[in-house]
């Protein structure tokens, strides 16, 4: 088929109508019907588990929907695999990104429609060519040999774009496309969107960053478990109409207002160093306080969380806690000293998405409670865990419902619980709310306050400049390895702490 | 909690969807498979050879006596596959350990015993060096792979060519013979099966309700998620390979106790049963998923279908063709199972 590059005549590139969809003990989507046009980005914003990601999956041929019809230029869509919403000119970036890490940046644009010589080999040159030309178009200054795991998430993000244009694709698809991005990665990235809606293609935009939808969106749907609420010219909207279209409820703060003195010095780090990741980062961290660490994408920050915990060991400073020098070699180590690490990608380092719920809560706990001679105390830790799971608040079916089957905000609030079931004195957050939802967002900052309220000591990383600014005591800012500053609460704003993380 | 979490308690997913999505246990349709191949061998049985097959309780003991020593092997198998991992040293480390405990069980009658000093020991002492021995070579593969970080299936196809070596060099080839009555005991009547089932029982119970357990299924599960929440994975995988290695230990006992000699050439092959077993029973070769009650099916489905072909008369050479068959069949089965089960993350 060719891409259908004719709108029907009322400017209305795709229709989505009636659809329906449930698995197996999650309701999806109930009777939801969306209209985009030509040339316009339409968001769409929702809390986990409102249904997007499925709506999203069913319009790029993933998984097909129980009922319901798509039309695409007035046409009816049968859609029964994504190489077929590709070739109708529908083509999706992925949340969790789908490209060969060990494969060059060409090769992954163009897998399976490399140019082929008389010979019937790759024609590395003419492939090498159609890549920069279509990176030029896009004003992406990469190299098209670069192999794509040496690339930052960003860059990969910017690669999958490539590719989907690379299809004539009318339609793009989005889902949280800044959810790994720094904020100017993320300025980057609207400009190439707004490059392509003047070329006429129209996208389809998820959301959890509610300030992108005043500068990007033409419209705005919205989504509550799994049914449609309404769609708006963000204009026409101010964040709190939104927030309340979206949980159906006020919420009358975003951060929560729990402030506490700081107490006893608990971690303290000096001339910390990991080549070539950071360099000489000194920092003390107290109990009862929250030190954000806010940077760009690449300034070292995870790399120090990492060094940290002992994930991978700095090679140079020291470390003390609570005022006795360690060397952190291991996170073994590390949970041994009351710590814990939320990492910042719950997909690879987070979840055990063969397990159930259960054995993902209780994981890390299991090395010093609730084991007698070898043996799980069974009933003890799973009331532990069904408490746990009422008070951080997660949603499943059950405790021995597949982890897999949760929502990403769901999951992650199990990542959280289990290690609150440890009962940490010092937390390290990297990007704790990344692609969460505002509710499930404001419940796990009150649940970060609480805990420094009780005396942890709190070092989280962040992306989102509002988090950060609502929830630090203080402000640890890093640019490319090293510290550029460290500031106090009230002369913190947007604009100082970018003034240090960028140049 | 103040505030934001002060919400009206929305209506949970369990109570709009009371039915639970998973009631069988997921050897349910393993079982099946077992049975549905026995029907079929009594069906063909009465009509090609006017016997019954299962009502023939000799041929049932001897099945089980055949696959019993398969089983031993693949209970460790089935642990290391879960941890992601794989072991092809377990046939080598049988021949091994036949060797080293049958030198050690000699009777005095024997014509050029190994240790002429060593005749007439007391059986617990050649069965505390087969075991030893499959524990080191285990410990060797769980060393190699933990601390080198040299893929398992590198690591124990070096394990696999190295102890099969060193079966012969024992004793410069030469089959180790006339064995104590007390050693042979252990291969005889229904020891071997019970030895097989109590194995089932102790590590079935090990990977459910202990500590060991819950950590051999997160390792498999994701390494690195392991690590992070505090695991000492390098260690843990140690532990659980010595495990396997002491099992192939102890169905070379059993296998030189029934055939009352130690003979380097034992064991051939029995890795690839052994994974076979572990992998029709459910365990998947990702790691992260696999049973014991599934791998003790998948043993008796692949003694079903060898005694099954032997009682039709059929030619050893067609039960290997078809046992290959089901091995493949078993996994793509698990992979549709598994799609079945997964709808991808919901949002």
């Amino acid at each position: 088929m060719q891409p259908a590059a004719a709108a029907a005549p009322d400017g209305c590139l795709l229709e989505a109508r009636h659809i329906s969809k449930s698995f197996p003990g999650v309701a999806a989507l109930d009777d939801v019907s969306l209209r985009v046009d030509v040339g316009t980005v339409h968001a769409l914003i929702g809390e986990n588990g409102a249904g997007k990601s499925t709506l999203m999956k069913i319009i790029a041929g993933i998984v097909p929907a129980d009922s319901g019809e798509l039309r695409l230029s007035g046409r009816t869509l049968l859609l029964e695999s994504p190489r077929q919403a590709l070739a109708s000119g529908i083509a999706m970036i992925h949340q969790e990104l789908n490209l060969m890490p060990s494969m060059s940046i060409a090769e992954n644009i163009w897998i399976g429609r490399e140019p082929v010589n008389a010979f019937g080999m790759i024609d590395h040159r003419e492939l090498a060519r159609r890549t920069r030309a279509l990176l030029e178009r896009l004003q992406i200054d990469l190299d098209p040999h670069t192999v794509v795991g040496t690339l930052p998430i960003a860059r990969r993000q910017l690669v999958e774009i490539a590719k989907a244009l690379s299809h004539q694709s009318q339609l793009l698809i989005m889902d949280e496309p800044t959810s790994a991005l720094s904020e100017r990665d993320a300025a980057h990235l609207f400009a190439i969107i707004r490059e392509l809606k003047s070329q006429g293609k129209a996208v389809l935009y998820i959301t959890h960053r509610m300030d992108e939808l005043w500068e990007i969106a033409d419209e705005v749907s919205v989504l509550r478990d799994g049914r449609y609420i309404g769609t708006e010219r963000p204009g026409n909207l101010t964040r709190e109409q939104l927030i309340r279209m979206m949980v159906g409820r006020e919420l009358a703060r975003i951060f929560p207002q729990e402030r506490s003195a700081p107490g006893p010095v608990l971690l303290a780090a000096r001339g910390l160093t990991l080549h070539p990741h950071f360099r000489d980062v000194s920092f003390e961290l107290h109990a009862g306080e929250i030190l954000g660490v806010a940077g760009l994408i690449g300034a070292g920050r995870s790399k120090l969380a990492e060094a940290l915990f002992g994930v991978a060991p700095a090679d140079g400073g020291r470390l003390w806690i609570e005022g006795a020098e360690i060397a952190v070699d291991s996170p073994c180590t590390a949970v041994g000293r009351g710590m814990a690490f939320l990492t910042e990608d719950r997909k690879e380092t987070g979840c055990f998405l063969t397990l159930d719920v259960l054995d993902n809560l209780e994981i890390a706990v299991l090395n010093r409670n609730f084991v007698r001679l070898g043996f799980v105390r069974g009933a003890a830790v799973t009331r532990a865990c069904a408490d746990m799971s009422r008070q951080v608040r997660i949603k499943t079916p059950g405790l021995h419902a597949p982890i897999a089957n949760l929502s990403g905000g769901n999951q992650q609030k199990v990542l959280i619980g289990r290690w609150l079931l440890t009962g940490p004195k010092i937390l390290i957050l990297d990007e704790p709310t990344r692609g969460i939802d505002v509710g499930a967002k404001a419940e796990i900052h009150q649940l970060i306050a609480q805990l420094a309220a009780q005396g942890a000591a709190v070092l989280m990383i962040s992306s989102e400049l509002p988090e950060i600014l609502g929830m630090s005591h203080r402000i640890m800012v890093m640019r490319e390895g090293r510290v550029t500053g460290m500031l106090e609460r009230d002369q913190a704003d947007q604009e100082r702490i970018m003034a240090l993380a960028a140049q | 909690m103040p505030q934001a979490t002060v919400q009206q308690s929305e209506p949970s997913l369990a109570a709009s969807h009371p039915r639970r999505t998973r009631t069988w246990p997921p050897e349910a349709s393993i079982f099946l498979v077992l049975v549905g191949l026995a029907l079929a061998f009594e069906l063909l049985g009465w009509i090609f050879v006017h016997q019954s097959f299962l009502l023939n309780e000799q041929r049932l003991v001897v099945m089980i006596l055949q696959v019993a020593v398969i089983g031993i092997i693949a209970i460790g198998v089935t642990q290391v596959i879960i941890t992601g991992g794989i072991d092809l040293s377990s046939g080598s480390v049988v021949a091994l350990t036949a060797m080293v405990a049958a030198s050690l069980a000699q009777s005095a009658d024997a014509v050029h015993p190994v240790y002429p000093s060593l005749t007439d020991l007391p059986v617990i002492v050649p069965v505390l060096a087969g075991l030893t021995v499959g524990a080191a070579a285990g410990l060797l593969n769980g060393t190699l792979i933990a601390r080198t970080a040299i893929p398992p299936f590198i690591a124990t196809l070096g394990v696999m060519v190295t102890a099969r070596g060193l079966a012969k060099w024992y004793t410069r080839g030469q089959p180790v013979s006339l064995l104590t009555d007390a050693y042979a005991d252990i291969g005889s009547g229904a020891v071997p099966v019970m030895i097989f089932l109590a194995a089932a029982l102790i590590f079935h119970v090990a990977l459910r309700y202990t500590r060991y357990g819950k950590f051999t299924y997160a390792i498999g599960s994701n390494p690195q998620a392991a690590r992070v929440s505090g695991i000492n994975v390098a260690r843990h995988l140690l532990i659980v390979y010595t495990v396997a290695g002491a099992l192939s230990g102890l169905a070379g006992i059993v296998t030189s106790a029934r055939a009352e000699s130690g003979q380097a050439g034992m064991g051939m092959m029995y890795e690839l049963d052994a994974i076979a077993a572990a992998v029709i029973g459910g365990a998947s070769l990702s790691g992260g998923v696999g049973r014991i009650t599934g791998t003790v099916i998948g043993t008796l489905i692949l003694g079903v279908v060898t005694s099954g072909f032997t009682f039709l008369r059929i030619d050893a050479y067609y039960q290997e063709i078809v046992k290959g068959g089901i091995i493949v069949a078993a996994v793509i089965a698990d992979q549709y199972r598994r799609r079945a089960r997964d709808p991808r993350a919901i949002n």
